[in-house]
């Protein structure tokens, strides 16, 4: 897991890995979309029909959801509830967690069920924990080697941002 | 904490507005909400009670332009300023990268100033953040009121640090974007210090 203060950070290698996994996993699982959320609610992947979903919303709602879950997992003394799942009419949501970081999003319709969801997501988790343990030392690998871009921003830079 | 994507060249920054019941912190974010282009900003959430207070939290993503090539987003939350809703304004405090204590000016309303600001800092501590060590910023809402509180002495109480402090009226939007800009500029200053 990353600590608490370090920032979450993606490059395109992962990105197209972890699209690659979701895509796999949208079709073994017949979802109709999936979604990558960082705990915090920052959209980090989706894919599927989400053309006319709000995503970043649903990014936000979905974070506050996974944490209104684990303060009540702390309150039974618990340490996480890893899974969560939402039924309604028509589409249903399946929510867990990968490497405590970071939350996957499937929602799914009557083409699909809970089982096959569960199965499935069970199988792709792996892969996408590995990618992310990967990603936190890649990340800290850059971080101290300072050759960071954001190093280069100059103070004009953020200024001309407000004008 | 920020999410920085290479991929889509995208910086993702949570602006969290703390402050007692009342205080203006929704009002803040509506008054963004109404002044910012279509193209700029996201849907806002507000997760209220039957009465308007804030149940859980208010959400708004705003985008602030590019800088050296990389879209900034901003995500502005509010907690609920209601003492008994405290597990859940933790909860929000998760993963902030700037903070913005909104004051209620109004004299009787000093000690709920105090107390909020208190909670704050005992909320961040327990996830290992420093108040101190946060962009953070401070607003003095509701000063077209009569019976507030002098700056002066707000300031004694509320900014020891002496962080950027801004007077607002919310409603009118008097001091809400200079609030914002102040507090987004200090996070992506404090980003570029990190990142060194």
């Amino acid at each position: 897991m990353l600590g608490t203060q370090s920032s979450l950070v993606l490059f395109d290698e992962e990105c197209l890995n972890i699209s690659s996994i979701l895509h796999k996993l949208l079709v073994e699982a017949n979802a109709k979309a999936l979604f990558l959320v960082d705990k915090d609610g920052q959209l980090i992947s989706s894919t599927g029909e989400t053309d006319q979903m709000d995503t970043t919303s649903l990014a936000s709602l979905t974070a506050g959801n996974i944490a209104a879950t684990g303060g009540l997992a702390k309150l039974l003394g618990e340490k996480e509830f890893s899974v969560l799942f939402h039924e309604g009419e028509k589409d249903n949501l399946h929510l867990s967690l990968v490497a405590s970081r970071v939350i996957l999003v499937v929602i799914f319709d009557q083409r699909s069920s809970l089982g096959l969801v569960r199965l499935r997501v069970r199988k792709w988790n792996e892969e996408l924990e590995k990618i992310f343990n990967a990603l936190e030392k890649k990340a800290k690998e850059k971080s101290s080697s300072n050759q960071s871009f954001f190093a280069e921003i100059t103070d004009e830079d953020i200024d001309n941002l407000f004008r | 904490m920020s999410f920085i994507n290479y991929a889509s060249r995208e910086i993702n920054l949570k602006i969290v507005y703390y402050g007692p019941g009342l205080c203006g912190k929704t009002t803040n974010l509506h008054y963004i909400y109404q002044r910012t282009a279509p193209d700029a900003k996201g849907k806002m959430i507000s997760l209220a009670t039957e009465t308007e207070r804030t149940l859980f939290f208010d959400f708004l993503p705003l985008s602030l332009g590019e800088i050296k090539g990389f879209k900034t987003r901003f995500h502005l939350y509010t907690v609920p300023g209601q003492v008994f809703y405290d597990a859940s304004r933790k909860l929000i405090l998760k993963g902030v990268d700037g903070v913005v204590f909104v004051a209620d000016s109004q004299a009787e309303r000093l000690d709920a100033n105090v107390e909020s600001l208190e909670n704050l800092r005992d909320n961040l501590e327990e996830y290992g953040y420093q108040l101190e060590k946060l962009p953070y910023v401070v607003q003095y809402n509701k000063r077209d009121l009569p019976n507030v509180t002098p700056v002066d002495e707000l300031n004694k109480l509320l900014n020891p640090g002496n962080v950027p402090e801004y007077c607002a009226c919310a409603p009118k939007g008097d001091g809400v974007f200079d609030t914002l800009k102040a507090v987004a500029k200090l996070m992506l200053i404090n980003l570029k210090k990190s990142e060194r």
